[in-house]
């Protein structure tokens, strides 16, 4: 335990009487004393904050905005280039194989291009970038930042009580404001599928503006464990579960995030690591695709359990990714991938858990409405 | 009330064995979503896993704390596993078992000696 990193938070975490576990070499909160399921209720009802200090943040400069822009887009499939200023996007960097190294959110101030990538990652985003980038551009890894989440409902009351710029942040915007005599940047957005902002702040100011954000009847601290059932719950992917070095984006059904300019026929088309493999992918499809997964029974199907296309015998189609209980679908919910003639909603399969064999059925996702301020 | 090390409690009620897991337990499981129980009239021996807890992080096992078979189920747990965290040391027992040989009870702690155990 010694060697674990730290964020600039970790003694008001031990303060709250967080339980700390080892995560992506940080100690990190899993659980403050109200317990994962009052977390992730209270999360979606009103607002719960996280500290992600533990992710990486890197802002790439250079000459011009153009040349920001269209470098990085040698690195990921996205629409760099047409983002305007103060907007925000979700992205991965590919390999050559087509798989997915790591993913990522991208917003452009002014001419530069700030990037938020995974704790466990950044050190391999880092070098990445440094060696995909031409020299002009500039890499630099924010370490003096520390990096909150506010998200739920309330959670744009609690911001804008503290600075009233913040009502006019739009879903994906990324805005300059001054909290607590602090200037932050805030983008509105997040991973849990509530209406939301997550707040890069200087790290020697972090402690006191999550106090000033706690001290709000709102406002609770929310751990790793909240943080996984939620984003699962809003069907999103957690890195090196359901999305890996192995999995294409076409697999991984997040054709969404691959804008028109860079698909096959597109102004910008391919350019990027493995781009071949994942144009193939998008316009001849994938044999096996992640879909939402609802166990029938009150047993959770976690990570790892196999599915098979009959209650008995048949054969192996695909594995469950990420699963668990869903504190607000009150039901276990998971993810997956399946051969693609299994993947249509609906479809009956079976996980084997502990050497049963458990009805399941491909569902959409997510399995909440998201909560998202357009 | 006698407690084992694996944070189980065993209560004699009418020549049987009923079995559930200490408060100490069920806070450290934290919220439990699932229980999967035994067949009754399962023939157990110590150490075999008779139950299953899911909480909202992982799954774990309780463990057959002596021989003997499983008379009973408290299937209240299937519709309401919260009930482990609300009472896991009065409702929320898990199983009642005959036990074989009543001497393995023996190596078993009180509540004091639980207490000094778990610090």
């Amino acid at each position: 335990m010694d060697d674990l990193l730290q964020t600039p938070l970790y003694e008001l975490h031990v303060g709250l009487g967080a339980k700390m576990v080892p995560f992506a070499g940080y100690s990190m909160p899993v659980q403050y004393p109200l317990g994962v399921m009052k977390e992730h209720l209270h999360c979606r009802g009103q607002a719960g904050l996280f500290d992600v200090s533990h992710m990486g943040q890197v802002v790439l400069s250079g000459p011009s905005w153009e040349d920001v822009a269209t470098s990085f887009e040698t690195l990921v499939p996205m629409d760099v280039l047409g983002l305007e200023d103060g907007r925000q996007r979700y992205g991965f960097f590919t390999n050559d194989a087509g798989g997915i190294e790591d993913d990522l959110m991208f917003a452009r101030r002014g001419a530069d291009l700030f990037v938020v990538v995974n704790a466990a990652c950044k050190e391999a985003d880092v070098g990445r970038m440094r060696a995909g980038l031409p020299s002009a551009v500039t890499v630099t890894e924010l370490k003096d930042r520390a990096l909150i989440a506010l998200q739920g409902p309330k959670a744009a009351d609690v911001i804008s009580a503290l600075d009233p710029k913040a009502e006019a942040i739009r879903f994906m915007d990324l805005a300059d404001l001054t909290l607590n005599g602090t200037p932050v940047w805030a983008s509105r957005s997040g991973y849990t599928g509530e209406d939301g902002f997550e707040i890069s702040v200087p790290q020697e100011n972090a402690e006191s503006l999550v106090k000033a954000l706690l001290e709000h009847e709102a406002v609770e601290p929310i751990g790793l464990g909240a943080r996984d059932s939620l984003r699962l719950e809003a069907g999103l992917c957690l890195y090196g579960h359901d999305i890996d070095a192995t999995t294409s984006p076409v697999e991984a059904a997040l054709n969404w995030a691959i804008q028109k300019v860079r698909r096959t026929g597109g102004e910008r088309e391919g350019g990027f690591p493995g781009a071949d493999t994942i144009l193939g992918h998008l316009s001849d499809g994938v044999s096996r695709k992640r879909v939402g997964l609802r166990p029938e029974g009150r047993a959770p199907m976690r990570e790892g359990v196999p599915l098979f296309d009959a209650a008995t015998g048949g054969r192996c189609i695909g594995e469950v990714t990420s699963g668990g209980f869903g504190p607000s679908v009150q039901a276990p919910v998971a993810m997956g991938f399946v051969q693609t003639d299994y993947a249509a909603t609906g479809t009956m399969i079976w996980g084997e858990v502990r050497g049963k064999r458990l009805p399941l059925s491909v569902a959409k996702l997510p399995f909440i409405a998201a909560n998202f301020k357009r | 009330m006698k407690f084992t090390e694996e944070h189980e409690w065993l209560r004699e009620e009418d020549g049987e064995m009923v079995v559930g897991i200490t408060i100490h337990a069920a806070e450290q499981l934290g919220d439990v979503v699932f229980v999967e129980l035994p067949e009754e009239g399962t023939v157990v021996s110590k150490d075999d896993e008779v139950v299953v807890i899911e909480s909202v992080k992982a799954a774990s096992d309780i463990l057959a704390p002596v021989d003997g078979e499983i008379t009973e189920v408290n299937s209240t747990l299937t519709d309401n596993p919260g009930m482990v965290n609300d009472d896991p040391q009065g409702e929320a027992w898990f199983f009642k078992m005959k036990v074989s040989d009543p001497s393995q009870m023996d190596e078993f702690m009180t509540e004091a000696a639980y207490q000094k155990f778990i610090g």
